[in-house]
């Protein structure tokens, strides 16, 4: 019937012993490299049950007792975060081993900019959160043996409080043994996560073994088991609404965020794969463990004498009907939870204490000299060591002075409630690319601020200031301020009313903080690694500049990563850069992958402060980034400007080889004219020569000698008129013309060119329209004379018709007027019609007197300075030759 | 004529078509789950429509268990290696 205390005393020691040797052992292959199953998902998914604490073990029952199924909420928050772990886990997964994430803090320090305000507040809240989680797996330990003594002879006095005290300190030794064997935080704790595995088997066990006893060995059935549920004061659905939401999003939310969870969810996850395999084995293990809870709780209330604990049913009902073994495997059940969760949640404490508090601290007062000459590993370890003792004396210290909370699950709520204020900052910090460091504190600090007023601090009651009279009033008074009805809501169960009022303000100071600030660029850079990580999971930001020497980082990082460790890793950057020996380029690729590798051990912010130290104090360059990018733009835009010269460049060469071919084509034409010019000249010179010679004979007759000096004297001035022409032409084109602009009447101009250029009734018949050519305009008359006269007489000259007829048509086209002049001759040929402007561009077939082919060309630069054109106008019957002129003429040639 | 290597696909094959719908249920998988679970809420406290702990017990925990072998299959089959990984 009874069982001596010092066996159950005895068994628990084996047991413990029995851990340190899986423990001992799964570390000792890991070592050997044969930690391949190890790694399986299974064990993945057994470490994850460190979620189900002593809380759940004892726990559940008394809930289920008092509440009915309300305890399952507790269950299924954590089912439906892990089945939809493709939204969440998997993105932190990747993230906690794309970063070397070493802890909850870590992740969120990291996130926004490495900041290590951020660790330091989340680490806080965390300590703040876990203790009294600590402290109540104390109790239930302290509890499970005290029921044990109460049944048993009498004969040993439990004293409680050393209870608790030995098994604080042997967790505590436990977790120092195994949990700091690697420095590596980011490494797998291969004999911890073993042992937590095999304690999962054992606390699930235990539970079914219970279970299937109380269902089948005590009520006798499935059917009689349903009946005594239906009997007993739980039998009636009766969950709020607001709890049973509250409390499923607050266990699915703490499931993420709880330190331990964290810790055996991303940080000892050694492959991505496994968390697809706990998607399903995971709730498997959730629902079986929370199967029996109700059976046990139903046949507990009906057996088991009224004013007994139901949080220790689980102990009681075998020990009452007298199934020893059972009772002590159930015991065993129970001090597994507790003993994994303590263990698990130390580490995580400790990881982020050494690393966000004390870490910092010691550099800061170190210098830099300490981050290469001293003992950095040793200062790392005896931190983590020490704050694992900590962590569990503030639990035993709480559990002391709390003097031992009455309902278990009270506190876990509270407890759960707390570290759930960091959600907004994980979620926001991993999907929201807008978040900042500004928005994350203000939102942790606003959220924890309400948690401890509405939550925790009023649980300590009066002694924390929280007494009555504050409860009822409010604080100064005013009642909107009541702790437990804040805004005067009131009615609401506490924790949902707390868990209600800090998630929306903790999430508006979240959001409002990132909103209105602005992110530094390390906190960008992050940003986008963090929530892109699957699009890039490769670097953060890197060191520039000042070029450390690698023998120095050597010298560091062998304090903290080991020296053989720290060899390798050097030797194999010197190798994959091509060099021999032990001592790398400092490269920022390898700044960055040393960066990450410390840490895993000492976290992101330390890491990158301890090489920004040695790599010459400006950290991470951001703005040596910018600049980067500054300069590389700079380069970008210069060899586009070269692009453009170049291009221009071709345009010039193609414009000189242009400019080349019509300086050719002119020099050629220089030639044709020189020659045309003296061929011109030579013609009317031979024949003078020929004649004068001719003169010079004495036996000529005076008819003869008047007619030889006839012609020499036609010659000679057809000579002049031909240099007139020249010079005109000359002093034409070269646009050294002088305009004598004047106003004149076309009709008067028309009549005087007429009887100038020789037109006479006999000769030519003129056919005019002299009301359209009265009017006034101003232009050169003399010049516009010259063009006239040169048509008409080239009229007079070539119009081959049997009577010649020269029809002068006058149009007015708004600002100018054209003059046409047609003869009925037989034109222009089609071919000759681009040419007769030309110099010398006689019609060859022609009688080609008295004319060097100068008289067009005159005109058409005639009328180019009068600021008009001339045209030969096809498709009139003969030659026809078009004027247009401005009515007012602009000085053209000015 | 080729196309940019950068840019994805507009149109899958149909082994990876089958992928993305099958990622596409497991982020539906838990919505799912969390309609069925908040369905015990239409349940009134007392009137005909109320239940019994036990009755509320067996729909929860079936509601469970047909959620675990949901992920169990999704699982099972996202497992499966594929030629062309590429997220999303």
């Amino acid at each position: 019937m009874t069982l001596g205390f010092n066996i159950l005393v005895a068994t628990a020691l084996a047991y413990v012993a029995f851990l340190f040797f899986v423990a001992f052992v799964a570390e000792r292959r890991a070592a050997d490299g044969q930690s391949r199953w190890l790694r399986s998902p299974y064990i993945y998914t057994l470490s994850l049950s460190v979620y189900c604490t002593a809380w759940t073990f004892y726990g559940a029952v008394g809930y289920a007792a008092r509440s009915g199924l309300e305890y399952v909420t507790i269950y299924l928050g954590p089912t439906i975060v892990i089945i939809g772990w493709w939204w969440v886990l998997r993105k932190l997964v990747r993230i906690g081993r794309a970063q070397r994430v070493t802890s909850i803090a870590d992740l969120i320090s990291s996130r926004f900019g490495k900041s290590n305000t951020l660790g330091v507040l989340v680490t806080l809240l965390a300590v703040i959160g876990t203790t009294p989680y600590i402290a109540l797996q104390l109790q239930s330990v302290t509890l499970s043996f005290a029921a044990f003594a109460s049944v048993g002879d009498g004969t040993a006095e439990v004293d409680l409080n050393s209870t608790a005290l030995w098994v604080a300190a042997g967790l505590a030794l436990f977790t120092i043994v195994f949990g700091t064997r690697n420095l590596d935080a980011n490494e797998r704790h291969h004999g911890v996560v073993m042992a937590i595995a095999v304690e999962a088997v054992v606390k699930l066990f235990a539970l079914v073994a219970v279970g299937i006893f109380v269902v089948w060995g005590v009520a006798g059935g499935i059917s009689e088991t349903v009946a005594a549920i239906d009997q007993s004061k739980i039998a009636a659905w009766q969950v709020p609404t607001s709890k049973w939401i509250g409390l499923t999003f607050l266990s699915a939310a703490a499931f993420l965020c709880l330190p331990r969870m964290f810790q055996v969810l991303v940080v000892e996850n050694a492959d991505e794969a496994h968390v697809s395999t706990a998607s399903w084995a995971f709730p498997l293990y959730l629902l079986l463990i929370s199967l029996f809870v109700v059976p046990i709780a139903a046949i507990g209330l009906s057996i088991m004498p009224a004013g007994s604990n139901p949080d220790l049913f689980v102990l009681t009902i075998p020990l009452s009907q007298g199934q020893n073994s059972l009772a002590v495997l159930s015991f065993l059940g129970g001090f597994s939870s507790a003993t994994s969760m303590v263990i698990v949640a130390a580490i995580a404490l400790s990881t982020m204490v050494s690393n966000h508090i004390v870490m910092p601290i010691w550099l800061s007062s170190q210098g830099s000299s300490a981050v290469v000459s001293g003992d950095v590993r040793y200062v790392l370890i005896i931190a983590r060591r020490v704050s694992i003792g900590a962590v569990l004396l503030l639990g035993y210290l709480y559990y002391r002075l709390s003097g031992g909370g009455s309902a278990l699950a009270a506190i876990g709520l509270i407890s759960f409630t707390g570290v759930v204020q960091v959600l907004p900052a994980l979620m926001g910090g991993v999907f929201w690319r807008g978040a900042t460091r500004v928005g994350a504190i203000s939102g942790l600090v606003v959220g924890f601020a309400v948690w401890a007023y509405t939550l925790f601090l009023p649980s300590f009651g009066a002694s924390a200031g929280f007494g009555p009279d504050l409860m009822a009033n409010g604080l100064l008074g005013w009642s909107w301020l009541r702790p437990q009805a804040l805004m005067s809501i009131s009615g609401l169960d506490p924790v949902i009313h707390a868990l209600l009022w800090s998630m929306i303000l903790n999430t508006v100071a979240f959001i409002v903080g990132s909103i209105s600030s602005f992110p530094t660029p390390t906190e960008r850079l992050q940003g986008a690694q963090f929530v892109n990580v699957f699009d890039h999971s490769t670097r953060a930001g890197g060191f520039t500049g000042g070029a450390p020497e690698a023998e120095d980082l050597l010298v560091m990082s062998q304090r903290i990563l080991g020296g053989r460790d720290a060899q390798n890793f050097f030797h194999a950057a010197a190798r994959k850069q091509g060099k021999d020996g032990y001592l790398p380029e400092i490269t920022p690729d390898f700044l960055f992958s040393l960066e990450r590798q410390l840490g895993g051990s000492v976290g992101a912010a330390t890491a990158h402060a301890m090489i920004g130290q040695i790599v010459g104090g400006n950290a991470v360059s951001v703005h040596d980034l910018m600049a980067v990018a500054d300069e590389t733009a700079q380069m970008m835009e210069y060899s586009s400007r070269l692009e453009a010269q170049s291009v221009e460049l071709t345009r010039t060469a193609s414009q000189l080889r242009d400019a080349n071919e019509k300086l050719t084509a002119l020099s050629v034409q220089k030639d044709a004219f020189l020659s045309q010019i003296s061929h011109e000249l030579r013609t009317p010179m031979t024949s003078i020569r020929a004649f004068s010679e001719i003169l010079r004979e004495t036996d000529l007759s005076t008819d003869e000698k008047e007619k030889y000096t006839g012609i020499i004297h036609a010659e000679a001035q057809r000579l002049t008129r031909l240099l007139d022409d020249l010079l005109d032409l000359g002093v034409l084109e070269n646009g050294k013309v002088n305009l004598n602009v004047q106003s004149a009447n076309l009709e008067n101009v028309l009549d005087h060119a007429l009887s100038a250029a020789g037109a006479d009734r006999d000769v030519l018949i003129i056919k005019r329209n002299r009301t359209k050519e009265d009017f006034p305009f101003v232009t050169d008359i003399d010049r516009l004379s010259q063009v006239i006269i040169n048509i008409v007489s080239n009229t007079v000259k070539y119009c081959d018709a049997d009577r010649p007829e020269l029809r002068i048509a006058v149009h007015h086209m708004g600002q100018s007027v054209s003059i046409d002049f047609i003869d009925n001759g037989t034109g222009i040929p089609k071919t000759q019609q681009d040419v007769i402007f030309e110099k010398f561009s006689r019609l060859s077939d022609h009688k080609s007197a008295g004319s060097a082919g100068l008289g067009l060309a005159i005109c058409r630069e005639i009328m180019l300075k009068l600021g008009g054109t001339i045209r030969y106008l096809p498709g009139q019957g003969g030659a026809a030759f078009r004027l247009v002129l401005p009515i007012e003429h602009a000085l053209v040639a000015q | 004529m080729d196309d940019d290597p950068k840019l994805p696909p507009v149109f899958l094959e149909r082994a990876s078509y089958r992928r993305r719908r099958l990622r596409d249920a497991a982020r539906l998988w838990p919505v799912f789950g969390v309609i069925l679970i908040l369905f015990p809420l239409l349940w009134g406290q007392s009137g005909e429509n109320a239940r019994t702990t036990s009755g509320a017990l067996a729909y929860i925990f079936g509601v469970w268990g047909v959620l675990i072998c949901g992920a169990l299959i999704l699982a099972r089959v996202l497992a499966r290696p594929e030629k062309e990984e590429r997220d999303q």
